[in-house]
């Protein structure tokens, strides 16, 4: 398993090339001039932008824009904003509170997702079953901003039991209701993926024979039903983490929340390269990670799936 | 013994999730309560260090003009009214000569002089700084917008007194000097110019709150600075500038009881702000003019015909009904190619009728240019689509589609670099969005950047000797009044030739929390911080 570990790791490395040089030329390639655009509807003297573009290095062609970002990259210096600040600090503002936010978010999901689809698979066609399933469907096809502003609204406005929006501090008890719009809909989708697959092992062999050997209830259910139960559920926990990380612009946007989506947003439509290189190579490498504990994870939930040397 | 492989690792994860949990939260929190008079606002993060000269948009503007003060200061109504300035005189609006009032302070204990004001003006006009507001300083002898050049214009005579020398004259100059990038700077700012924007030094009613007062993103802090004595005396403790990076997000928290004052009501709360905020909301014409430009280089948009078809255009497009529909009245239909919180603005201008809605007219008009050239194939109008323009555009080209029975379409860039690129380059296949935000009232503000032959602004080149001729004769006028006489008049010229659409003149809407009072919005839509009183 080290050794399988290893290779992933190193996998990695052509992986976080690829993914920089693609999204830098993306950028790149994004039409306009960055630089005129700051300016609005008054363009400054003649000049001023050809000065900017060139502190930029934007006067450059693509490939020497690059070099010059990679070969900074690895001093460590990971560029500066179109206002002067550097992305690194940029990066160390926006990822903690975006990561909390995530973990608390996928923490909700997941528990609540794995226990209430757990026992409508258990009581399939029951009237907990059929409501878990119209909840679900209902959290699936309300859109997610529709969601936050209407929690926003009666939790914060009407009953002022939350704060409306989160605070730069941004504690734990402020992140809850940004956490449980972002858990929404990954709660809907777990408690789907959990009741099929515990409703498919229930009728599985090896859960006859674990009933047959007189195993009690709770034991088969708990460790026999469950935990092959979430081998589907935990691939869909890791990729979901990764869009819980970057893609939670529009809950970021009505909480006021300065995560990496909003950065990233903002980045793109600003045309900044580095920012946003810097930004997708940091998700990347929380992807492959992701993954790789996914896949680590699959090992230990179903004896059937080993990683030979 | 199988359990154990799933218990580890489990168990494992749930700690190392409540580690980074916990120990991500573990920042303190301030204390509540001690803050009883600090007002609080919304803002958005300024785009580069707050030095005056480069501050050219509303997010560090709102805390520049906090923190600086300068010659002078605006009203609400846009008026001037003397802060460092003791005087600033002249008989042929060309040589001008400003006087300082003594005591004034940054405050790191700097006497503010007349070489606070000139240096800083000398920095920003400076080209190899490239400064975003240099051009304000290119009517000062010396200017010059291509290399570094010494502003001979700028004369120092004492502590308190220095001259400056127009390259032509200006009636209405010291109206501009409240703009941001007239403000002084202490000797200190030269040392690190980014540096000092990050922690600036001023000396005006408001300071930033000790180190740390701007965090990045998320706001800025700011106290009265105890030894401001100018005309703009808070009557608060400070100001709490909050960045949001979406407007309903502010809305919430003033609905909430999180924010004071908010100068922005989101889109989609139009319908509903005046009666979430009874007796609380404001909604007035400001300092923004919108309309759509025709480019000169495209076939049948220029000479005779152009006139024809721009005037036919105008009065196709019914902006009283747009402006309650589409925009509940938060827009104000334009009458002339200025702002209501100007002076000079007029309703009356000779051809304002232009920009009624008249259908009959607009249909012969139309037919009068298709009998020179005939028009074919689609009526098109750039935006950019990151802006919120959609849904004004279709309002717009359906109006023209249905009066004038052509096919008119709105052409969505997505984003405004995208747009500005085709713009610059004379690409554009038909129309295009343009609005402008007047940097001081003035009416010349509104004019010369825009439609004087090769200015900044003016991407669709439009030229005319006589309306230049009218702008220089209103800029060197020897009266305010006989220079908007001239402004006016240039704008008649404008009437006709339409080189640009007026549309309609953006209106700032606010709302502010039942703790505030004296809330007032000036001309630049920027509520009037200092006279904000507040209770707990």
């Amino acid at each position: 398993m080290i050794w399988y570990t290893g290779k992933r790791l190193l996998q990695m490395i052509p992986v976080f090339f690829g993914a920089t040089l693609l999204i830098y030329f993306m950028v790149f390639s994004l039409p306009g001039d960055p630089i005129a655009a700051l300016y609005g509807d008054r363009p400054p003297a003649p000049g001023v932008v050809e000065q900017i573009r060139a502190q930029y290095n934007l006067d450059k062609p693509f490939i020497v824009q690059y070099l010059i970002y990679i070969g900074n990259f690895f001093q460590g210096d990971l560029g500066t904003t179109y206002s002067g600040r550097p992305v690194s600090d940029v990066m160390a503002k926006a990822f903690p509170i975006t990561a909390r936010l995530a973990l608390l978010a996928l923490a909700i999901e997941a528990f609540f997702g794995i226990l209430v689809g757990l026992v409508a698979g258990l009581r399939k066609g029951k009237l907990f079953d059929t409501s878990a399933l119209v909840v679900s469907l209902l959290l699936i096809s309300v859109p997610t901003f529709v969601i936050g502003f209407v929690l926003q609204y009666v939790f914060a406005v009407q009953l002022g039991w939350a704060r409306t929006t989160v605070s730069s501090e941004a504690p734990l008890s402020e992140l809850l209701l940004p956490a449980l719009v972002l858990a929404s809909v990954s709660f809907a989708y777990i408690v789907r993926l959990t009741r099929a697959s515990v409703s498919d092992n229930l009728n599985a062999d090896f859960v006859r024979t674990a009933t047959a050997k007189g195993l009690s209830r709770r034991r088969v259910v708990g460790v026999h039903v469950l935990r092959n139960s979430l081998v589907p559920v935990v691939t869909f926990l890791g990729v979901d983490l990764g869009s819980l990380m970057v893609g939670a612009i529009v809950t970021e946007g009505i909480f006021n929340i300065n995560g990496v989506g909003g950065t990233v947003y903002k980045a793109i439509k600003l045309g900044e390269g580095p920012t946003v290189v810097s930004f997708i190579a940091v998700m990347v490498v929380i992807f492959v990670l992701a993954n790789l504990l996914v896949d680590l994870l699959y090992a230990a939930l179903d004896p059937r799936i080993r990683y030979a040397k | 013994m199988k359990i154990r492989r799933l218990g580890i690792p489990a168990i494992a994860l749930a700690a190392a999730g409540a580690l980074v949990l916990s120990g991500c939260a573990g920042g303190d929190t301030p204390a509540e309560g001690g803050n009883a008079s600090i007002i609080t606002t919304n803002g958005s993060e300024p785009q580069n260090p707050i030095i005056p000269t480069n501050t050219t948009e509303t997010g560090g503007g709102k805390i520049a003009t906090s923190i600086f003060a300068g010659l002078v200061s605006y009203t609400a109504e846009g008026e001037i009214e003397n802060e460092v300035a003791k005087s600033i005189e002249s008989d042929d609006s060309q040589n001008w000569t400003v006087t300082l009032n003594d005591g004034w302070e940054f405050t790191n204990g700097e006497a503010v002089t007349a070489d606070s004001f000139v240096d800083a003006w000398t920095y920003g006009a400076t080209f190899s700084n490239a400064q975003g507001a240099s051009y304000f300083f290119d009517n000062i002898a010396g200017f010059d917008p291509e290399a570094d050049a010494e502003l001979t214009g700028l004369k120092v005579v004492d502590d308190t007194t220095f001259t400056v020398e127009l390259a032509s004259p200006e009636a209405d100059w010291p109206l501009r000097l409240g703009y941001t990038a007239f403000m002084p700077l202490p000797s200190v700012a030269y040392d690190d110019m980014e540096a000092f924007g990050q922690d600036p030094i001023g000396n005006g009613p408001y300071m930033l709150d000790g180190e740390g007062a701007w965090e990045n993103e998320v706001g800025i802090d700011l106290v009265t600075n105890p030894d401001y004595d100018g005309v703009r005396k808070p009557a608060n403790g400070g100001l709490s500038i909050v960045f949001y990076a979406s407007q309903d997000a502010a809305y919430a928290d003033v609905q909430g009881g999180n924010l004071d004052v908010l100068d922005a009501v989101p889109d989609a709360a139009f319908e509903t702000y005046e009666s979430d905020f009874p007796d609380r909301f404001v909604n007035q014409p400001a300092a923004i003019f919108q309309g759509f430009n025709m480019p000169y280089y495209l076939e049948h948009w220029s000479g005779e015909e152009g006139k024809l078809r721009r005037a036919a255009i105008s009065m196709s497009i019914d902006r009283k009904e747009i402006t309650d529909v589409i925009f509940q009245g938060t827009r104000t239909p334009a009458t002339d190619f200025t702002s209501p919180v100007i002076d000079g603005y007029s309703d009356s201008l000779k051809g304002s009728e232009v920009l009624e809605f008249n259908p009959e007219e607009a249909k012969a008009k139309w037919a009068e240019a298709d009998a020179i050239a005939p028009y074919t194939g689609t009526f098109d109008l750039a935006y950019n689509s990151d802006g919120g323009h959609a849904a004004w555009v279709d309002a717009v080209t359906n109006s023209i589609k249905n009066t004038l029975g052509i096919e008119a379409v709105g052409k969505p860039y997505p984003t405004f670099a995208a747009a500005l690129e085709d713009r610059s380059a004379d690409k554009l296949t038909g129309g295009t969005r343009a609005g402008w935000q007047g940097d001081y009232p003035s009416l010349y503000n509104f004019l010369a950047p825009l439609y004087q032959t090769g200015a900044g602004s003016n991407y669709e080149d439009y030229a005319s000797p006589e309306f230049d001729a009218l702008l220089k004769e209103g800029a060197s006028a020897s009266s305010v009044e006989d220079a908007t006489k001239k402004y006016q008049e240039a704008q008649e010229l404008l009437l006709v030739d339409l080189p640009t659409i007026p549309l309609w003149y953006s209106n700032v809407t606010g709302v502010w929390s039942d703790k505030v009072d004296n809330v007032v919005y000036g001309w630049d839509s920027v509520p009037l911080y200092t006279d904000i009183t507040k209770s707990e």
